[in-house]
């Protein structure tokens, strides 16, 4: 084990590290954002919108994340070159860059598994409950807001810390499309100083790390939400 | 649109070269193949490992701790990475070590080895929750019929399990299937690197990554379906859930 590379790397691995952070919030973000209408839509929704929200989740959960990357990476990005106008718009430098698309994919990979994950949550409120707010007078949007989401949501608060830590883990392919974060650069120091195992059990510490922070994160939130217990 | 639905040369699918359409389903296979022996692999690790948590000493289990435990925090593109090289590192200095050659692992081996290793970490976790769900009188009633140890677990506790660790395990092979299109960053041939190579060579990317996105989606709908099956059997005679 050597480690002589580290300092002179450090700088690289903590701009790779900030990389990996914006990548997983960002995905995260984005993707909640959809799948809480996924996942109502699949529970009260009509029905051709249910069966379309089904469809996304089968299709990105029935597919590996890394084909999905290339698949818009390499294969949409190969046809936006040709469509007419597409390089004097301001879409342009946008859709040059590789973290866009990263962005893109990772959140619909987030929305597909958390929609089932959120069908589930919101299939699981009492019915009491949400008849309770209604016989209050509440507008739907209101009871959505007020009772049916934090409800659901507190139910799956320890699924969505696993499926965070998921997605944190999947964030290393990004590297396959060109983005450096802290995978990527372990792949440069391995190139440049042609040490095996120190670079990969450096970030592999890095992401046990990260992983511990957010078991920790949303265990001390989940202290947070005031539930009765039974027994 | 038309730029997309132009830019597909159905020919390039046919079976024989030119076409790419036979080496896609050779990748197919070969995922499959990988899949299926690394969910196998990992089934073994996953019995033992379970086993181990609920009876072994505190050496045991706690080593067993650290294995389920690291496996699961570290990207699995990083694990394999780190497994396949120290894998082959260790297998070789063994070879040496004993006075034979040293040899290249062929990717096949390989594969199931890596995707084995990590499966069995989750698989311990499963069939661990499985085989704690087995009501205790059950295998109390086993003890008292005079069981041995191997007999209780062979005749009731692991086929009486199997209804509860079903649904983990129909999730875990959805999962290998799925992580076999890491090896190809590794370069071990299967669908996805058969795909890309067949995307640079023909410049095709769009058409070849949805294909192989749809060989992925049918696996899994067929693995679905099967599943769905098994489970069926097994639950015979219990109450539905839900």
């Amino acid at each position: 084990m050597q480690w002589y590379w580290l300092p002179e790397y450090a700088p690289k691995f903590a701009e790779g590290l900030w990389l990996t952070l914006q990548l997983l919030g960002l995905s995260l973000f984005f993707g909640m954002c959809l799948a809480i209408p996924i996942g109502l839509v699949q529970v009260t929704g009509p029905r051709p919108l249910a069966w379309a929200a089904r469809a996304f989740c089968t299709m990105i959960r029935g597919t590996p994340l890394l084909i999905q990357l290339w698949l818009v990476y390499y294969g949409l990005g190969s046809l936006f070159p040709s469509v007419p106008g597409i390089r004097e718009s301001f879409l342009w430098p946008i859709l040059r860059e590789a973290f866009p698309y990263a962005i893109f994919v990772f959140t619909l990979s987030v929305a597909g598994y958390e929609g089932e994950v959120m069908r589930g949550a919101f299939r699981g409120v009492p019915k009491g409950e949400l008849e309770a707010a209604r016989a209050f007078g509440m507008h739907p949007f209101t009871v959505l807001r007020r009772i049916w989401l934090p409800r659901a949501l507190q139910n799956v608060f320890p699924t969505l810390a696993g499926e965070m830590v998921l997605t944190l883990k999947s964030t290393p392919l990004a590297a396959t499309i060109t983005i450096f974060e802290v995978y990527g650069i372990s792949t440069i120091v391995r190139q440049e100083t042609y040490r095996i195992y120190e670079p990969l059990l450096f970030v592999a510490g890095i992401y046990i790390c990260l992983t511990g922070v957010i078991v920790l994160l949303f265990r001390w939130a989940e202290n947070r939400i005031p539930r009765v217990r039974a027994g | 649109m038309s730029a997309i639905l132009a830019s597909i040369q159905w020919d390039l699918l046919s079976l024989t070269p030119p076409g790419w359409g036979g080496n896609l389903l050779r990748g197919l296979a070969k995922t499959f193949q990988i899949a299926l022996g690394a969910y196998v692999l990992g089934l073994t690790i996953g019995l033992a490992g379970a086993l181990g948590k609920i009876y072994g000493g505190p050496v045991l289990r706690w080593g067993l701790e650290i294995y389920t435990t690291l496996i699961r925090a570290v990207p699995e593109l990083v694990l394999i990475l780190l497994l396949y090289y120290a894998g082959t590192d260790l297998l070789n200095q063994a070879l040496e070590g004993l006075g034979y050659e040293r040899v290249d692992i062929s990717g096949l081996a390989a594969g199931i080895y890596v995707l084995g290793l990590v499966q069995g970490a989750y698989a311990t976790e499963v069939l661990r929750g499985a085989i704690l769900a087995v009501p205790a009188g059950q295998v109390e009633a086993a003890a008292a019929f005079g069981m041995s140890w191997v007999q209780r677990h062979s005749r009731i506790v692991i086929p009486a399990m199997i209804p509860f660790a079903l649904p983990g395990l129909a999730n875990l092979w959805l999962i290998v299937t799925k992580d076999t299109a890491l090896l190809a960053v590794v370069g071990f041939s299967e669908l996805a690197l058969e795909t890309r190579q067949a995307a640079g060579a023909t410049k095709s990317y769009f058409m070849f990554y949805v294909i192989a996105a749809m060989l992925y989606l049918l696996l899994t709908l067929v693995s679905n379906v099967v599943f769905r099956w098994i489970e069926h059997r097994y639950r015979r005679g219990q109450p539905e859930l839900n």
